[in-house]
Order: structure tokens, then sequence, then C-alpha cells
């Protein structure tokens, strides 16, 4: 079973077309990733279908680097 | 213009427009999931389809219903997938001049008229951006550019309608996803049969086709719309009306 931190970060390179190399837990997902506002909205809504969890819109404009990602998805799953 | 592999949902098929939408996509090879306000009228969706031999069927939905379309929707999920073309053509009319205008008359219209393709778009958005293609048709009509006394809910709505797939084609574009409206004119169906022998006769008076249109001419360009064909169209509304209106 991969972690939490494993499973974020695959779906991070899925949904935003970057290698996972380039991909760092400090890494934010508009400046360093190359993000646009409708890949930040896809992003969030395949976390949920991973993580088969909700995470409301005033949540989802929080996580901006795939640590906020990452806590938040421990806090709530 | 093949359609095969794609899945179709076309509001308010039973007859007129949506019916012949409906049939143009199956023609193509898109299996067809229409919407019907009653279940007599899913079942007619679901025979028209299977005489002519076509893969689809019929549901009951009720656009102007925001429970009726999430259950409406969850259906074609299951029976058939996630939907590549939503073609909104369902819509009503309760025409009146606006001094005599009802609350309700302006309140139905923009629900059924406009409300409802902001939800049924928004609730195929996911599907279409993961597929990374998908097709967003609306129906709209020459009034919402031309205006129509006794008809300032009805333009209002398509109007909106074609406001509303302008901003879709702008958020959506670079997911392969396209938005655009077909305008019909005055087209031969049970909506412009309720006009009188005077409205019908002034209206042919400004039409230089000289005619009423055919359903299966405005289907024809929303078959194109929705195939690979029209990629590069978006945020458009194409025009079908016998000369009735240029832009």
């Amino acid at each position: 079973m991969s972690t939490v931190e494993e499973r974020v970060k695959k779906i991070v390179c899925e949904q935003l077309g970057v290698k996972e190399s380039e991909v760092q837990n400090t890494s934010s997902f508009v400046e360093d990733l190359g993000a646009d506002s409708l890949d930040t909205v896809e992003l969030v809504m395949a976390l949920e279908e991973e993580f088969e969890t909700e995470i409301p819109d005033e949540e989802a404009e929080k996580l901006a680097s795939v640590q906020d990602a990452i806590d938040y998805i421990v806090a709530h799953t | 213009m093949s359609l095969a592999g794609k899945i179709a949902l076309v509001t308010g098929a039973t007859r007129g427009i949506g019916k012949a939408i409906a049939d143009a996509l199956a023609a193509q090879g898109a299996k067809v999931v229409g919407t019907a306000t009653t279940q007599a009228g899913a079942d007619a969706i679901t025979d028209y389809l299977k005489t002519a031999g076509y893969d689809g069927f019929g549901i009951v939905m009720n656009v102007a219903d925001p429970e009726s379309i999430d259950a409406g929707l969850k259906l074609v999920a299951e029976q058939a997938g996630a939907p590549h073309i939503l073609v909104n053509n369902a819509g009503i009319t309760r025409d009146n001049l606006l001094m005599r205008l009802k609350d309700d008359d302006w309140a139905d219209v923009i629900e059924t008229n406009l409300a409802s393709v902001y939800r049924t778009s928004k609730a195929v958005l996911r599907g279409m951006a993961k597929a990374r293609w998908g097709r967003i048709i609306n129906v709209s009509s020459v009034v919402a550019d031309m205006g129509n006394a006794g008809q300032a809910n009805y333009c209002a709505a398509k109007a909106g309608v074609e406001g509303f797939t302008r901003s879709l084609a702008k958020e959506m574009s670079n997911r392969g996803i396209t938005a655009n409206c077909v305008a019909p004119g005055f087209i031969d169906t049970d909506m412009t049969k309720k006009l009188d022998d005077k409205q019908r006769e002034a209206m042919l008076d400004i039409i230089p086709a000289g005619r009423l249109g055919r359903p299966e001419e405005v289907a024809a360009v929303v078959a194109f719309l929705a195939s690979d064909a029209a990629g590069y169209v978006t945020g458009e509304t194409i025009q079908v009306n016998g000369g009735m209106y240029m832009g």
C-alpha cells in the first residue's frame, strides 16, 4: 500500500503532466508546477476521487502546495 | 463525421428539433440518451431509436428540477456512461406582452431554458475534462439576437444561453471541450404551430428562403458541431434561419 504522500504525488504528476522528479513536497502547484486555475480545480477533483472524500471549496482554495494537499488528506481521511 | 463510441445526451428529445437531433447523432453512430418530461415521452424516444436501428434510449428528466437532473444524469452514467456530447435542447415558451407577463411565466422560462443549461453543463464537465474531449451544444433561437414582441422572457433566456456558452467555451477549450449554440429561426415544429395564420404569414414575409425550416436542417448543424471536424469551432452561435437574420 502506497503512502498518502506517494499517492498525492502520483495524482499531481498525472493531472499536471509533470515528472515525479520535479515534484517536491514544497512545490507550489501554480508557481512551480505550472498549474492554471482549471488545473487546480481538476487536481482537487482527482484528489477527492482517489481518497473518497469531499474537499469543500473554501478548503480547496488553501491547497497551494503538495505538502498542503498531503496535510489535508492526512487530517481528513 | 463518425460519432462511433460517443455517448450523447439530448434534452427534450421527444419531438421537433430535439428528436431530429437525437436521430442525426445516432445516425452518425453515437449512443443517444434522450430526455422527456414523462415516461410516455421517454418510451417514445426509446421506440423511435430502436425502430431506426439506433443505439440509445429515453429517460425521464425534468430540466427545470435540479433533483430530477441529478437523478437523470446518474441513470445515464449507469446505463450508458459519461456523456461526451451534451445537447441542451429542452425549452418552453410562455409568451405574453411584458405588460401582461406573469412572474411565473418569467420564472418558468428562465428555469427551463437557461438555468437548466447551467445545471446540465456543469454536471457533464467533469467527465468531459477527464476524457479531454467534449461537445456542449445549446439550442438558442434567432430571437436571442432579434428580440421578439411577446417573448421578453424567452429572448432573455436564449440570449443568456449564448453568453453562458461563450464563457464556457473560454473556460474549457484547452481541455478539448467546445461549447457552441445553434440558433434556429422559424422551424416547423409543435412550438411554432401554436402561432396563428396571421403570425405565420408575417414571419414568412421576413424569411428570404420563403419557407419554414425543417428540424433536420437544425439537427445537421448540431451533428457537425458534435463531430471531430468542428474541434476548432467554439463559443460560436450558428444561425439556421433561411436568411431571416444575419447578425
